[in-house]
Parts: C-alpha cells; sequence; structure tokens
C-alpha cells in the first residue's frame, strides 16, 4: 500500500484554546478504512498562527495542505478529498 | 461544553482584553474591540454590524465584571467601565447577568401554529384549549400568547401536526427552573433557586447568559503591591496537551507569584471525608454523600431539605487548600482556578479565596501572552500529593480516594449520581426513605468537572488525561 496520508494536528495553546482541542476526537468521526489510510499526530505549533494571511486557529496540515479554523467537519471532508473518497 | 461560535466568541473577547491589558492599552483600545470585530463590510450574524456591535459591546461588559442590567445607557464608553472595575475593591453577589437585547429572541410561548394549518373544520385545536387561546384568522389557527399557559394540548391534538413546540433553551437547561421570561420576554435568574451548575450558560445559543468575569480584579491584583497566587483545580490537567507540570508552570507566568495544587487540599477532604464516613456509619447513620460539588451542596440547600442531615461536613478541595494557602500568605491575593461556576460561587462565598478565573479564562490569558504551554518551564509537582487527590476532578474520582482512605475499615456501598438534572434530583430527594448505597458521590455535571461549564478540552479527552496523571502520579 502506497504511503499514509499524514494528518497533523496542532495542539499548540492557541489552536487548543481557540476549539482545537475538540480535534482531539477527529478518528471518532472516520470510517475504519479512512482511518487505515491516515496518520494522525499533533504538533506543540504548526507555527501558522503567527503568519500573516494563514487565516484563523486552529489549524490541521493534511498532507501539504493547511485548513485554517479546522472543525471536525471541515477536517472529514477535507481528508476525504485529499483520499479520494465519498 | 461543545464549541460552538457563542464559546469561541466569548474566548476571542477575553484574549483581546488580556492582550490589551499585558499591553498597557486597555482603557485605550477597549472601546475599539467591537469595532475590530466587526469592521464596516463584513457578514453580520443579526441585523446589522450596529446590533452586533452593541451585542460584543454587552458582552465586553460582563467580561469586565459589570451586571448589564445596571447600565445606564450606551453613552458610557467600555472604558469608563474599565475605569471603575480599575477601582473596585469588592465582587458582585450574583455571578449571572443576562444580555438582555440578545436574550428576547426567545419565544414567549413555546407553541406556534404554522402554515401547515388547514383551518379543518373540527379545530381540535380550539375544542382542547381550557384557556380559551385560539383563534382563526384568514382560516388558519392562531396562539394569544397573553392566554397560552404553554399546555401543550393544542399540539397534541392536531391531526395535522401542524403546531410545533418551540423551546427556551436556557429554560429547559436548568434543571431546577430558576431562569424564567420576565413581561419584556428576557429572562431572569432567580438566586433562590439557582444552583450555579452552568447549563443556562452553556445552553444559550446566543450566549447571552454570561458570567461576571474576574478577570479586570485579576488584572488589578498583579498590579497591587500584594503578592498573587493561584489556586489550581485538579481539572486542569485534562486542559492542554501538556503534562501537568508544564501547565502549573504557564500559569505562574501569566503573573502568579506562586502556584497551588487544589490536590493537596483534596488530600484532606479524602482524609476527612474517610474519617467522617467512619463515624457515621458506627453511629447508625443510613448513608453519607460527598461534599465538594458547590452545585450539589446549592441543590440540597435550596430544593433538597431533607438531604442536609446526610451531606458530609467535609470541607471541599478548594476551601481547604484556601485556608493553607491564607496560612502561608496572609495578607496577599489567593485566585482560585477553576472549571464552573458553581466554584465561582463558591470562591465568593469562601472567607479565604478572593478570586476566580476559569480555564477559559485563563486559557485566554495564554494566547494573550503568546505562551504556548507544552514549552512552557515545568514546575515541580508537589510529591506529597496524594495521586487519587488528582483523581477527584472525574465522576467516581472522589469515591475512589475516599474508599482507599477507607481501606476496608466499614463497609462501604457506593453510588455515583454523575450529572444532575430534574430526575436525578427526584432520585435524591427519595434517598432518606430509603437508599440502596451507604456512600453516594454526586457531580453535578456529567462526567464530572472536567465538564464544566467552562472547560477548554473534550470531557472524554480530559478524563483520560487526568486519568494517566493519576496512574503515573
Amino acid at each position: 500500500m502506497s504511503k499514509k496520508l499524514s494528518v497533523t494536528i496542532c495542539t499548540g495553546t492557541l489552536c487548543y484554546v481557540m476549539g482545537g482541542a475538540e480535534l482531539q476526537v477527529l478518528e471518532e468521526y472516520l470510517s475504519p478504512e479512512i482511518v487505515d489510510q491516515i496518520e494522525i499526530s499533533g504538533s506543540p505549533c504548526l507555527d501558522c498562527c503567527n503568519q500573516d494571511g494563514a487565516g484563523k486557529a486552529p489549524f490541521v496540515k493534511i498532507g501539504d495542505k493547511i485548513i485554517s479554523e479546522a472543525s471536525i467537519s471541515k477536517v472529514v471532508d477535507a481528508i476525504k478529498e485529499e483520499l479520494n473518497v465519498e | 461544553m461543545a464549541v460552538n461560535n457563542a464559546v469561541l466568541m466569548r474566548r476571542d473577547l477575553l484574549t483581546r482584553l488580556s492582550t490589551l491589558f499585558y499591553s498597557g492599552e486597555l482603557e485605550l483600545k477597549v472601546d475599539r474591540i467591537p469595532l475590530d470585530l466587526r469592521p464596516k463590510g463584513v457578514e453580520t450574524s443579526r441585523c446589522c454590524v450596529y446590533k452586533d456591535r452593541a451585542m460584543l459591546r454587552y458582552k465586553v461588559m460582563a467580561l469586565l465584571g459589570f451586571n448589564i442590567r445596571d447600565e445606564i445607557d450606551e453613552l458610557t464608553p467600555l472604558s469608563d467601565y474599565v475605569k471603575i472595575a480599575k477601582e473596585r475593591t469588592e465582587l458582585s453577589k450574583e455571578p449571572l447577568t443576562v444580555v438582555d437585547d440578545v436574550c428576547s429572541a426567545c419565544v414567549k410561548v413555546n407553541y406556534v401554529v404554522t402554515n401547515m394549518c388547514k383551518g379543518c373544520m373540527a379545530r381540535p385545536c380550539m375544542s382542547s384549549c381550557n384557556k380559551n387561546a385560539i383563534y382563526f384568522e384568514k382560516g388558519q389557527a392562531h396562539i394569544d400568547s397573553d392566554k397560552c399557559v404553554n399546555c401543550g394540548l393544542c399540539q397534541k391534538n392536531c391531526p395535522y401536526h401542524a403546531i410545533i413546540y418551540i423551546p427556551v433553551p436556557c429554560e429547559e437547561a436548568c434543571p431546577v427552573s430558576a431562569i424564567s421570561k420576565r413581561e419584556d420576554g428576557t429572562e431572569v435568574i432567580d438566586y433562590d433557586k439557582c444552583i450555579y451548575c452552568g447549563r443556562c450558560i452553556v445552553s444559550c445559543p446566543f450566549g447571552a447568559v454570561m458570567e461576571k468575569s474576574h478577570i479586570m480584579d485579576v488584572f488589578n491584583a498583579f498590579g497591587s503591591d500584594k503578592k498573587v497566587i493561584a489556586m489550581v483545580a485538579p481539572a486542569i490537567g485534562g486542559q492542554f496537551k501538556a503534562p501537568l507540570g508544564h501547565i502549573l508552570g504557564a500559569i505562574k507566568s501569566l503573573g502568579f507569584d506562586d502556584v497551588i495544587e487544589v490536590a493537596k487540599g483534596a488530600d484532606l477532604t479524602t482524609e476527612n471525608e474517610a474519617k467522617e464516613f467512619i463515624h457515621k456509619m458506627e453511629e447508625g447513620q443510613q448513608f453519607m454523600t460527598t461534599s465538594c460539588c458547590p452545585s450539589y451542596t446549592a441543590a440540597v440547600g435550596k430544593h433538597l431539605p431533607n438531604l442536609v442531615p446526610f451531606v458530609s461536613d467535609t470541607l471541599t478541595p478548594m476551601q481547604y487548600t484556601a485556608q493553607i494557602a491564607r496560612e502561608q500568605y496572609p495578607n496577599d491575593i489567593l485566585v482560585f482556578v477553576g472549571p464552573c461556576l458553581a466554584k465561582r460561587h463558591e470562591t465568593f462565598c469562601d472567607e479565604n479565596a478572593d478570586l476566580m478565573l476559569s480555564f477559559e479564562e485563563i486559557g485566554s490569558m495564554f494566547v494573550a501572552k503568546g505562551i504556548n504551554v507544552g514549552t512552557s518551564e515545568a514546575m515541580e509537582l508537589d510529591t506529597a500529593i496524594d495521586s487519587t487527590s488528582r483523581g477527584y476532578p472525574v465522576s467516581s474520582g472522589v469515591m475512589a480516594a475516599v474508599n482507599a482512605k477507607i481501606a476496608g475499615r466499614v463497609e462501604v456501598n457506593p453510588l455515583v449520581i454523575n450529572g444532575l438534572d430534574k430526575a436525578k434530583l427526584k432520585e435524591l430527594k427519595s434517598f432518606p426513605k430509603g437508599c440502596s448505597a451507604n456512600m453516594v458521590e454526586v457531580m453535578a455535571c456529567e462526567g464530572g468537572c472536567v465538564n464544566g461549564c467552562n472547560v477548554i478540552a473534550n470531557p472524554r479527552v480530559a478524563s483520560r488525561q487526568v486519568g494517566e496523571i493519576v496512574k503515573n502520579g
């Protein structure tokens, strides 16, 4: 099987306070088939919060793509899009 | 607590206030906050940008610690409120305030006839209504809000399901009917009934019920020549993605002179509650309940008088910690850092503790000061603290600690009441007539303090993290 899609959730304090804490339960919203194809990890800071134009926290990195104002549903959709699954 | 836009807006406002405080520009720029959040041309959440700004202004007022109904008129700028807050020495007794202009969005009468009404000949809605509140206009039924008593009979009897029930979320969430509408449709809290569970805050989709924050008073304390001591509730262990020592270190770096874990006081609660339990069982008392959830003890005091003799007399971990801290710092300022409104009220009533910051407020202060908890300098943990004391904030944690301390000296038949609602209150009321257990732990929030009304982390994630701390303690 090809390399797994990396999903990196920022667990920095800014992201965590601004709603990112909820993303810790992301896996519960994904089917086992999708979970098999991805690798979820946390990052102490994706370094997006201090960059102009990066959007608002919380941030999640899916592959090379940065998702801003990440919510469970937004991240689930982005993962499905990357994996090309329904 | 589920994260939603109302919650995030409150955190955003707290962060902006803290940022201005730390940069020394609070008075100068506080009036800009509503404009910065709703600049010209942006999409608004209500009718227009001006209404949005007015609502945000009222929310800032609450966060500055004011009762919104005390406002004379809108011409008083927020900077004036900051000035008043800087001078004040006393906290408001009532911990909540309602943002009226937002609040009135809810219906006065819970039943509405939709346009699915066929205006049928039988008109069972009309014949079932005992209050004569149904009238017909242009071939459809309507409800006279002055006559309707929300009995719901019209809805039950409509063969077309054309009548719907619209809840008032805060009233529905309140387990003790302490919040109700005034004549003008805005909600008012009856403090003779309120048990400070915070459900109204969490349930209002407009974020119209707000706690009067002590954040300004904490800022004042930082500016005074007194030391400022943080006493941190054990639920903090699950609030950030970082080890406990780092979280405590990060709190210290906000400007506190010392940080004390409330788990230290929990050691005393465990010890004394175990002793008290053994004593009461030997005396032949039927059962004993825990006393550390102030929302539960308020519920007993205001709604379950027959339970009073069964509640443990032992102080809460916060009260013991405040005693210890007061001995060490007789003239300084003690700030409790905790998860909920009930603890805010407990702090207000405690003779030793001075102020309270919620986890949300602490989190917003971290953001404002650019503190990343995970990379903060760790504080050394107090190794004398029993690990079970750090497990208090998760449902059945208090029971586990006290039970371990009793160590089989008397038999314990445990019962855990995990979250208070109307049904659970009724159940508790029946306990003096017969209770299957002899020790009852009660926490008002489902899951325990990790699910308090102003926590940051998902309660399940927080419980796991607290569990790890206890295990590794």
